[in-house]
């Protein structure tokens, strides 16, 4: 077993896991605690996949200033815990909980016999394109343009953050 | 590791959120299950970019995480308003726009 199929296998069981308890906690701090945890395995992952910079990003951008957002909201709102994980099973839950499964269980039947239609493999090449210099070298030629509307995006979020949040609008 | 193993990770880690979505009523839960699908698509594309050796891949998944941290500032301030105006932020109280 290579050190590559290791990493994959164990921060994939951790991903899966993390991302299963954060689903059932009933507590939202520690539900967004799972999450940060499901977000450095995601970083590992990217990292096993040689894309140095993206998995920089993850941790910095969502495992830190993101949660820290969500934990600040839950802690503001003062939150307890759910009294019950559910009040009452409703059959639209369980429909929309099996639909989910079956999609699950179509896209692993499709992804299992999509082998032959893949196209080859081009591995060796990835550990050149995800470093700083190629990222920034093609942010700032190629895709220029969607950089900088993402400024106004930006812009526009923050707007819209404060006033949402503000106390009375006029 | 092939391809696949990655699509059947990220298809799975999206599939619990799916599921986060539709079964749970905390609003803030229901938010962070939708940021778990949003990474679970960006480990799809990042697995693309990886395995074809071409860089829009990331390219993608850089601005998608630019998309999550405004989407995240908004959705916050939304559930803040809404707690202050209704006290709660269980879904399932909040059915003004209801039929």
């Amino acid at each position: 077993m290579t050190i590559e199929t290791f990493l994959f296998y164990f921060l994939g069981a951790i991903s899966v896991g993390s991302a299963l308890m954060m689903v059932t906690r009933r507590s939202p701090v520690i539900a967004a605690l799972y999450l940060i945890l499901n977000f450095f395995a995601l970083g590992g992952l990217y990292l096993s996949l040689h894309a140095q910079f993206i998995a920089f990003i993850q941790i910095l951008v969502y495992a830190g200033a993101i949660m820290v957002l969500f934990l600040f909201v839950i802690m503001l709102l003062n939150l307890g815990d759910e009294k019950k994980l559910q009040e009452k099973i409703s059959y639209k839950k369980i429909i929309g909980a099996g639909l989910s499964f079956g999609v699950l269980m179509e896209l692993i039947y499709v992804l299992g016999f999509s082998r032959a239609t893949m196209p080859p493999s081009q591995f060796e090449k990835a550990t050149e394109i995800g470093t700083v210099e190629n990222i920034g070298m093609q942010l700032f030629t190629k895709f220029l343009f969607p950089f900088e509307v993402t400024s106004i995006l930006l812009l526009a979020a923050i707007v819209g953050a404060v006033i949402l949040a503000k106390k009375k609008l006029r | 590791m092939d391809l696949q193993s990655y699509l059947l990770l990220s298809a799975t880690t999206f599939i619990i959120g799916v599921v986060g979505v539709i079964s749970r009523r905390n609003a803030i839960i229901v938010f962070m299950s939708i940021e778990l699908m949003l990474n679970s698509v960006n480990l799809t594309l990042v697995a693309f970019s990886a395995f074809m050796g071409d860089v829009t891949g990331q390219m993608i998944v850089f601005f998608s995480m630019t998309v999550a941290a405004a989407e995240a500032a908004v959705g916050l301030a939304i559930i803040i308003s809404m707690f202050r105006n209704k006290q709660t932020v269980n879904l399932d109280d909040l059915n003004i726009l209801k039929w």
